[in-house]
């Protein structure tokens, strides 16, 4: 893609395409997991609908030029769902899809968890919970010391917010104003191990949030029309004064009926060749379905 | 025991005023005129704001407090750096590296940025704040970072050296500062990244130091030289990552006997370093340390505990001539 195409944000995209999209999202994660061997499958479908939203509707974006200095920031604090963001990356341009061949391959810079170093087009490298909230208060400062008007958000899981050093940065985010930073959390209800709030319990989120002095917007993050409703109304990067949270209720597993009711099994798993057929037959199964009610 | 009014504890966390602020706070005074130079540094403190007067002083808006939160300053130094800052974070070397080592590894070092943390009051220089305000494991953690470049000034000299020296490395840099050291440098020397200036020349025995041990090791050097009549070899070991390999090689060889002298546990640190090298090239030599032993501490005021471990210039001499008596 030549450098200087930029897409804007509030890039139009109907909600039936950024659907499709969320779920094309997830038929290209169980391929690359199938490729891979093992992947975290549920915790990626628990977000498909915000990164699809997101990159092909919020962020203001330049492809050819990935560290461009004004492009909106998006870093994957729970950087176990990288594999959901690669065909995304691959698919805007900025490399070649040829690359997705690579994916968990030794020398590949697409794994499991995203590498800045290696990956055009990721902002920050992840994998080690509850720093990217940090991160992102350094790159929404640096946006206000050089005066520039992106925007950073941070996607965090919830079970990530029981780290402490998340608390520490929402702290400094809101102490410096930093109303360019947005925080979203896919509160998928659910960790590792079992349920979040049975591991340790961080609820009220949208309360606490509020109590570190930003303001919180508790959405359906499967929802479509409200994450982009949420997102065309986040506050002015360049001037306002408060963090946002968005706390974005969502389903582990989400759009695969059978990882939806047991999402703990699927966080890190590989389908049997069965299943895959099952999952592809679903999904594209609701895909024909949207396809069908656009004409 | 020696007078009690060589014993106190010393104030070194604070500029003091703008007059002495070179003499007694070299690493604030350094960052000062780094920053005159170049618009892209920052300073950054976790409730360490007086020791930055100067610079808060001169560039107000360059200067970023976050609090008594270590962890979240590391994170928050390698997003400015993503963004094209030169973060400078001063911290207590004890919360500042042991504290963040994994945020320094994963968000500075992994990603080859260019966040600098300053080390002050490392070693022992908290003396009886108690053990948890140590850092003398500090070494041996940094220097198994693979991007990180790691620094431990000999003196005031020394330190405005190797914070210009370092000013534009691409990746990260651990700058341990000893606090109230002997001058061992009457100006400011021009160190090469990842050499050890040799600061005696003898072939008896090596000794190889950094920071607060580098005055120890040509102090004593002087007196084995006058009073005994040994000649030692010495070098200041100012840069700990990279190392001068190529001057181990060479003297450890010319004298078959090293000594090494750190305010660090016998682990990980310049002894370390030389033990690896020494054994690595297959050199047959005679290996001693002055450094912290690995038990658990005692507290006291710095100069007694130096007292007590042998990090004086007599304890020196005597390892030194334990170790060239064999």
């Amino acid at each position: 893609m030549p450098e200087d195409i930029t897409l804007e944000r509030g890039r139009p995209a109907s909600d039936t395409e950024l659907a499709r999209r969320a779920d094309w999202i997830r038929l290209q994660t169980i391929d690359l997991i199938a490729q891979a061997g093992l992947g975290h499958y549920s915790s990626t479908f628990s977000c498909a609908e915000i990164v699809a939203t997101l990159y092909y509707h919020a962020l203001r974006l330049r492809p050819g030029e990935p560290r461009w200095a004004d492009r909106d920031r998006f870093l994957l604090g729970k950087g176990h769902v990288a594999t959901g963001l690669w065909p995304v990356l691959a698919d805007l341009g900025f490399y070649d899809k040829a690359l997705l061949k690579q994916f968990g391959k030794v020398g590949s810079p697409l794994n499991d968890h995203p590498n800045m170093k290696l990956a055009p087009g990721i902002d920050f490298s992840s994998g080690s919970l509850g720093h990217n909230l940090s991160v992102g208060t350094g790159m929404a400062l640096a946006g206000r010391l050089s005066g520039r008007d992106y925007r950073t958000f941070v996607l965090t899981g919830d079970g990530e917010l029981q780290e402490g050093q998340v608390w520490e940065a929402a702290m400094a985010a809101s102490h410096y104003k930093l109303g360019n930073l947005i925080a979203i959390v896919d509160a998928n209800g659910f960790s590792g191990s079992g349920p979040t709030s049975m591991a340790m319990n961080i609820e009220p989120l949208g309360k606490r949030f509020e109590a570190f002095g930003w303001q919180v917007q508790e959405i359906d993050g499967h929802d479509i029309a409200t994450l982009k409703t949420t997102f065309d109304g986040l506050p002015d990067a360049a001037t306002s004064e408060q963090p946002t949270a968005v706390i974005a209720r969502t389903r582990k597993g989400h759009g695969v009926d059978f990882m939806e009711k047991q999402p703990q099994a699927w966080h890190l798993g590989l389908l049997s060749p069965e299943q895959y057929a099952d999952v592809v037959a679903e999904i594209t199964a609701r895909m024909e379905l949207a396809e069908g009610s656009v004409r | 025991m020696s007078e009690p009014t060589e014993r106190k504890m010393v104030d070194v966390f604070s500029d003091i005023d703008r007059d002495t602020a070179l003499k007694a706070n070299p690493s604030g005074y350094a960052v000062a005129e780094i920053a005159a130079g170049d618009d892209r540094v920052l300073t950054m403190t976790a409730d360490l704001s007086n020791t930055l007067a100067e610079f808060r002083e001169a560039f107000p808006g360059r200067y970023i407090e976050l609090g008594i939160a270590e962890t979240n300053s590391v994170s928050v130094a390698a997003g400015l750096a993503a963004c094209g800052y030169v973060p400078y974070i001063f911290s207590m070397s004890p919360f500042g590296v042991l504290k963040t080592a994994e945020q320094w590894r994963t968000d500075a070092d992994y990603n080859h940025l260019p966040v600098r943390l300053v080390g002050r009051l490392s070693g022992l220089a908290m003396g009886y704040f108690g053990t948890s305000h140590y850092a003398v494991e500090d070494i041996a953690i940094a220097r198994t970072f693979a991007n990180t470049t790691v620094v431990s000034p000999a003196d005031q000299n020394a330190v405005l050296a190797l914070m210009r020296a370092t000013a534009d490395c691409a990746g990260p840099v651990y700058i341990r500062i000893a606090e109230a050291v002997d001058p061992v440098y009457d100006t400011v020397p021009d160190i090469a990244r990842g050499t050890w200036p040799r600061l005696r020349e003898g072939g008896d025995l090596t000794i190889a130091a950094h920071g607060m041990g580098v005055g120890l090791a040509v102090q004593a050097a002087d007196v084995l030289k006058t009073e005994h009549g040994v000649a030692a070899d010495v070098y200041d070991g100012a840069y700990l990552k990279p190392f001068d390999e190529a001057a181990i090689v060479d003297t450890a060889a010319r004298t078959g006997k090293v000594l090494t002298v750190e305010d660090h546990t016998v682990n990980g640190g310049i002894g370390a370093i030389v033990a690896e090298t020494v054994a690595r090239h297959k050199i047959v030599a005679d290996l001693a340390q002055c450094a912290l032993p690995d038990v658990d501490l005692e507290v006291g005021v710095p100069a007694e505990l130096y007292e007590y471990y042998g990090l004086t210039v007599a304890g020196v001499v005597a390892r030194a001539l334990e170790l060239v008596k064999g």
